[in-house]
């Protein structure tokens, strides 16, 4: 996408060497908040986000809730998820979550990627899809702890919400956050939607009743770039299987970049002993050998 | 003369034993009929595609530059799959015509433990109980049955992450890395031992035979069964005739006054 020449470059997957220009500009790190207490479940942003991404509107699936379909999709990245939870005390709540790609500070599906330039992470936080690098091997998503990037099988190429990155650039906010009629969704630096946030928690626990209100910004993954408040912040798979404490599988971190290329290098030296088995031990032929016995 | 294909399946035999050519000339024998070498080259094609186009897949930080060869990045990504599918398939067929000769037995424990001077080459020929196949040959092949079903399995998964799911994905993902790495030294001593490592051994896979003082330096039991006479004493033999054509060359040179010895013919 055109983004590249208007964004600093932090990670680039499957790369060889130093990322190009990496660290000779600060940026600051851009962030979504998503306040799901305010959140009425309308949808606007949903279709902000296909409108503004030239997507035509998928079929929808009803399952008896206020959800869309049951997950985002290869051409539907933003999606309001619904659960009707049932309190201790009785009470009810419908509880309303804005899924997207969570733009990790560690992303899994960076880490995971083979194809090089196919997923960058700019110095903004901005994790993006390059599909003309995509070679369609789908590690991402394995990678992912959020079940975010989708396959198109179509195009064998993977996408996911792109955080707006072209309107990012052009100094706009997201189009999800640009068609919120309840202030629920927020956008700016990270250090502002975290004060933000963390304000309006305090405002839930000690003046409307939600003693483990919270903000979810995990840090097994180093933080993300779209943060939430919730009611209820230790049990946040509650919100549509928020994960507690995201996890990027083993594979793709110390076995990609360390397991691997020593396994590597390891299997490769069988070439150089074979090398010196040649040399010192010299090749069995077959018996008797002509001249070997004057040797 | 008598062959090796006796050892092969009934069914094998029945089967294929029609398939093709070999010719067999004076001092040969008879190592592998043309369906075990046609079974050979379509799994060493195979092998050979999956490897270099997973390699530039799995280091693409060293290997990248192997995936043009295919096509590009996403050609690679597509091709792999199907290079490991026919592996499998080619495979699967040279297991039914070698499973017989590859079963395990007493020798090739007493191989294996002697496996120090095997690399070492301290036997100027093999045990008197090595068959057509030794244990180190048969290792690599039950290495390659097990590694084959690993990289199998664990690929089917990687290929189909919507019914495996990610976390299944992510272990098949260090599982096909360990067992391709394997194979991947499997394949380099196998080569080594085939070409210039055991010289001779190459025609094998080739025309499909070898000299008898191969059989009888690397196979002496199969050399027995095919041949019906005494290895040892064969080789003996070889050596007496050899010793005294060179004794008599020697003894011309020294007439001539000249210091070169004779070279024999070898193979």
């Amino acid at each position: 996408m055109a983004t590249e020449r208007l964004f600093q470059i932090k990670a680039i997957s499957g790369h060889v060497g130093a990322v190009p220009g990496g660290g000779m500009q600060s940026d600051l790190e851009v962030c979504k908040l998503v306040d799901v207490t305010t959140c009425i479940g309308c949808k606007a942003c949903e279709v902000a986000c296909v409108e503004w991404n030239k997507y035509p509107f998928r079929e929808t699936t009803f399952d008896n809730t206020y959800q869309t379909m049951p997950s985002t999709e290869w051409n539907y990245w933003n999606l309001i998820k619904f659960n009707e939870h049932q309190r201790a005390d009785g009470t009810q709540m419908w509880l309303m979550r804005k899924d997207q790609c969570m733009h990790c500070a560690d992303p899994g599906c960076l880490r995971a990627c083979p194809a090089d330039g196919a997923i960058v992470q700019y110095t903004n936080g901005i994790v993006d899809f390059n599909q003309e690098h995509c070679i369609g091997c789908q590690y991402c998503v394995s990678g992912c702890p959020f079940n975010i990037p989708k396959f198109n099988s179509a195009t064998k190429t993977v996408f996911k919400c792109t955080l707006c990155s072209d309107r990012v650039g052009a100094g706009l906010e997201p189009a999800c956050i640009k068609a919120c009629p309840t202030g629920c969704l927020h956008f700016g630096t990270k250090s502002e939607m975290k004060e933000l946030a963390e304000a309006r928690a305090s405002q839930l626990r000690e003046q409307s009743g939600f003693p483990d209100a919270g903000v979810y910004d995990p840090s097994s993954i180093g933080g993300t770039h779209v943060i939430y408040v919730l009611h209820d912040a230790k049990h946040p798979e509650l919100y549509g299987g928020l994960p507690a404490d995201p996890q990027i599988p083993f594979s793709y971190t110390y076995w990609k970049w360390l397991a691997k290329p020593i396994g590597l290098v390891i299997t490769l030296l069988g070439l150089l002993a074979i090398v010196f088995h040649y040399i010192f031990t010299g090749p069995k032929r077959p018996q008797p050998e002509a001249g070997r016995e004057e040797l | 003369m008598t062959t090796s294909a006796e050892p092969y399946g009934e069914i094998t035999q029945r089967d294929f034993g029609g398939f093709g050519r070999t010719v067999v000339h004076q001092g040969e024998l008879l190592r592998h009929p043309t369906y075990t070498r046609f079974l050979h080259w379509t799994v060493a094609i195979f092998f050979f595609a999956a490897l270099l186009s997973g390699l530039a897949v799995y280091a693409p930080w060293t290997f990248g530059w192997l995936a043009p060869l295919f096509g590009g990045g996403p050609m690679t990504r597509f091709l792999h799959p199907w290079f490991g599918i026919g592996f499998v398939i080619a495979w699967f067929f040279q297991f039914l015509n070698w499973r017989q000769l590859m079963s395990w037995t007493e020798a090739d424990s007493r191989w294996l433990r002697n496996i120090r001077r095997y690399i070492k080459n301290e036997d100027r020929i093999e045990a008197e109980d090595v068959g057509f196949y030794n244990g180190g040959q048969k290792v690599q092949f039950w290495e390659i049955l097990f590694g084959g079903l690993v990289l199998l399995i664990s690929g089917l998964l990687m290929w189909l992450p919507e019914i495996s799911g990610r976390i299944l994905v992510a272990i098949s993902y260090v599982l096909h890395d360990i067992f391709a790495l394997i194979m991947l030294g499997g394949i380099f001593v196998h080569i080594y031992l085939s070409t210039i490592g055991q010289p001779g051994t190459f025609r094998a896979m080739t025309r499909g035979v070898v000299s008898r003082a191969w059989g009888w330096t690397h196979h002496p039991a199969w050399y027995r069964s095919v041949t019906g006479r005494d290895p040892r004493e064969d080789c003996e033999a070889a050596r007496r005739r050899l010793s005294n054509r060179e004794r008599s060359a020697t003894s011309v040179e020294r007439a001539d006054a000249q210091s070169t010895p004779q070279q024999s013919t070898r193979d």
